[in-house]
């Protein structure tokens, strides 16, 4: 993890993205630094997911550039690149666990299908990870359509994290949550990523998320960042859609502590 | 970037001094669990461990669950063991190893082989009732929902029952057709080559006639239409059910049998005597051009001939069990489709029980019929 040369986990460079006449991200650049917490916000159908997407290489894109970990990376139209799965989780919104399979084996698939080692060896690492993300090991044996909302969540969190990614993309992990599981999340997430080092790209609508575990906010309206930096910079942001974001009448409430 | 694991011993006095160094992530796995299973012998005699971690370069989760498990299993053998030189950065890794797997679950226990063959069947036995149980119920909210209908019949939803006969009538047509017409063609092909060894050719017409107009016609069909519309029927109302569309239906105070289930199966109803009657012209189509081109029997004997071997009867008879197929094929496949649970493979597990079950009862029926028009002299 350490020594991939660089600061930038992921670089993005005028990408452009877009679907038949209708250009979603236009032009648009965005570093996320090494170790970092970077949430994303933008209006909803904002090109967000589109966003993240492309950067994984599931929506290709129609120009520019996009490095992850040093390497060039994202699917363009005429060909899909080797993408670099071994490097980055992925948190899908609705979990995405396989429907089949147990907890304990979707944690151990990205192991299985890349790795060779022992069964004991398997299960200890996906008990070890799901207690890491605060469940029991007896959840293991469950299936996803036993699960609830915020476990899904945790177990998929388990899964994006098998095989020790050195990135992990969260598309809006608190969304769906009850504050207090939300704040847990939160708080998984900055623990996780102090032990594991981890650089975390999350697409969020969630303020208080947004404030207490992103070290950065990169603001995207009409295809382009509009306003990247700490919480605090962005709360003076003069860019018309940012302060409505941020001063809207629900984000009131969370001024006195932002501030 | 990432250098060789290695794992190297020393021992003083009673000091096993461990010394891991490389890169000890999950991408050298194999090397890294043959590593340490080699220690691991090695644990048991000395009286202190010591895993110093200086000269580790890369560390995760499973590296450091190995180190962990290393200094875990000479602690557990009552030997002193500590983990030193831990890199600032890798510090809370470790912690967090340290903490997980203390606990096991309870293995779930492995039942008598023979005792689970036991409790299989039983459950088969009950899931065979519930079964018979299931396919009255629907019929029951069938036979409910279309009082409903009569009483008020703008309740119908005619909309969706004419887009459902389109679908399962109209744009099977093609498909039908061709089957049935080559169906059609080998029996008369068949029988015109075994018939011939007696000199009993002209039978072949006969055989034909009555074979596609009873039997043959409208079995292809419902076997047909059981695949092609009662799949699609249990994996469109299966997944409407996975995703709560059923139940946001039930919650508006509608009944989905009435709003889902009543115009597929009329669709069905309605469009399996029709395909049938298609069907059988086209098969009997088939059998003419065979008896021209192979049998060498011209088109006007050939009917001639099937006006004489075929009767009104033989027609109803086929026509008549039609419909009673259809209700079947589409009760079997919408309660199944209502019997999917969250997972994608319980979808597909439905879907071809409802298929291999509707063939399975269209057989069935044919055979009570067949035995109820030999007793009615039809």
């Amino acid at each position: 993890m350490q020594q991939t040369p660089g600061p930038f986990a992921i670089r993005v460079r005028d990408l452009v993205v877009g679907f038949g006449r209708h250009v979603v991200i236009d032009h648009l650049s965005l570093d996320v630094r090494r170790g970092e917490i970077l949430g994303l916000v933008g209006a909803s159908g904002g090109g967000k997911s589109v966003l993240m997407r492309t950067i994984i290489g599931l929506i290709p894109k129609w120009g520019g550039e996009i490095e992850v970990v040093g390497k060039p990376t994202g699917a363009t139209l005429d060909r899909t690149t080797e993408n670099a799965a071994d490097q980055w989780g992925i948190l899908f919104q609705q979990g995405a666990l396989f429907s089949s399979l147990t907890v304990r084996q979707n944690i151990q698939f990205p192991l299985r299908e890349n790795l060779v080692m022992s069964q004991r060896l398997m299960d200890e690492i996906a008990t070890a990870k799901l207690e890491m993300v605060g469940l029991a090991p007896e959840d293991g044996d469950k299936f996803p359509a036993e699960l609830s909302g915020g476990m899904t969540k945790r177990v998929a969190l388990a899964r994006a994290l098998a095989l020790d990614p050195a990135i992990v993309f969260l598309d809006e992990p608190t969304s769906g949550l009850d504050p207090i599981a939300a704040g847990d999340f939160d708080a998984l997430i900055k623990t996780l990523q102090l032990t594991l080092g981890l650089t975390v790209f999350m697409v969020t609508h969630d303020l208080a998320s947004l404030n207490t575990v992103c070290d950065r906010v990169a603001a995207l309206a009409g295809g382009k960042i509009v306003a990247v930096g700490p919480m605090r910079e962005l709360l003076q942001s003069e860019h018309p859609w940012v302060r409505a974001y941020f001063h809207g009448k629900r984000s009131q409430m969370l001024q006195p502590q932002a501030s | 970037m990432s250098s060789t694991p290695m794992l190297t011993t020393t021992l003083e006095n009673d000091l096993l001094e461990l010394n891991p160094a490389g890169s000890w992530t999950a991408a050298n796995v194999t090397t890294l669990e043959r590593l340490t299973d080699a220690v691991a012998r090695e644990l048991d005699p000395s009286r202190t461990v010591r895993v110093n971690m200086r000269r580790v370069e890369e560390l995760d989760t499973l590296g450091a669950w190995l180190l962990e498990k290393l200094s875990r299993r000479a602690a557990s053998a009552g030997h002193a063991a500590e983990i030193t030189g831990v890199a600032g950065n890798y510090s809370g890794l470790m912690q967090e190893v340290h903490q997980v797997n203390r606990h096991n679950p309870d293995p779930i226990p492995t039942p008598n082989p023979a005792l689970a063959r036991l409790g299989d069947l039983g459950r088969a036995t009950v899931g065979a009732r519930e079964d018979i149980a299931g396919f009255l119920e629907m019929l029951g909210s069938l036979f409910r929902a279309l009082v409903g209908v009569l009483r008020k019949p703008r309740s119908l939803r005619l909309t969706s029952l004419v887009y459902q006969l389109y679908r399962v009538g109209w744009q099977a047509i093609p498909i039908m057709v061709l089957i049935t017409f080559l169906i059609g063609a080998i029996i008369a092909q068949q029988g015109f080559f075994h018939f011939r060894k007696f000199g009993a050719e002209s039978y072949t017409v006969d055989m034909v006639g009555i074979l596609v107009l009873r039997e043959l016609g409208v079995l292809i069909v419902a076997i047909m239409v059981a695949g092609r519309s009662g799949s699609a029927y249990t994996a469109e109302l299966g997944s409407m059910k996975m995703r709560e569309e059923i139940d946001a239906l039930s919650t508006m105070g509608l009944n989905p049998a009435e709003v889902l289930i009543v115009p597929r199966i009329a669709a069905l109803v309605i469009a399996l005597p029709i395909l049938t009657f298609i069907g059988s012209m086209a098969a009997l189509y088939g059998g003419g051009l065979v008896a021209q081109f192979y049998g060498g029997m011209s088109p006007a004997i050939y009917v001639a001939r099937l006006h004489e071997a075929i009767s009104v009867t033989h027609f109803e008879v086929g026509i008549l069990k039609a419909p009673f197929m259809a209700l079947v094929i589409g009760i079997v496949s919408c309660s199944e489709g209502l019997r999917v649970q969250g997972s994608a493979e319980s979808l597909g597990r439905q879907t071809t029980t409802s298929v291999v079950k509707s063939i399975f009862l269209v057989i069935v029926l044919d055979g009570l019929f067949a035995v109820f028009f030999a007793s009615i002299g039809m």
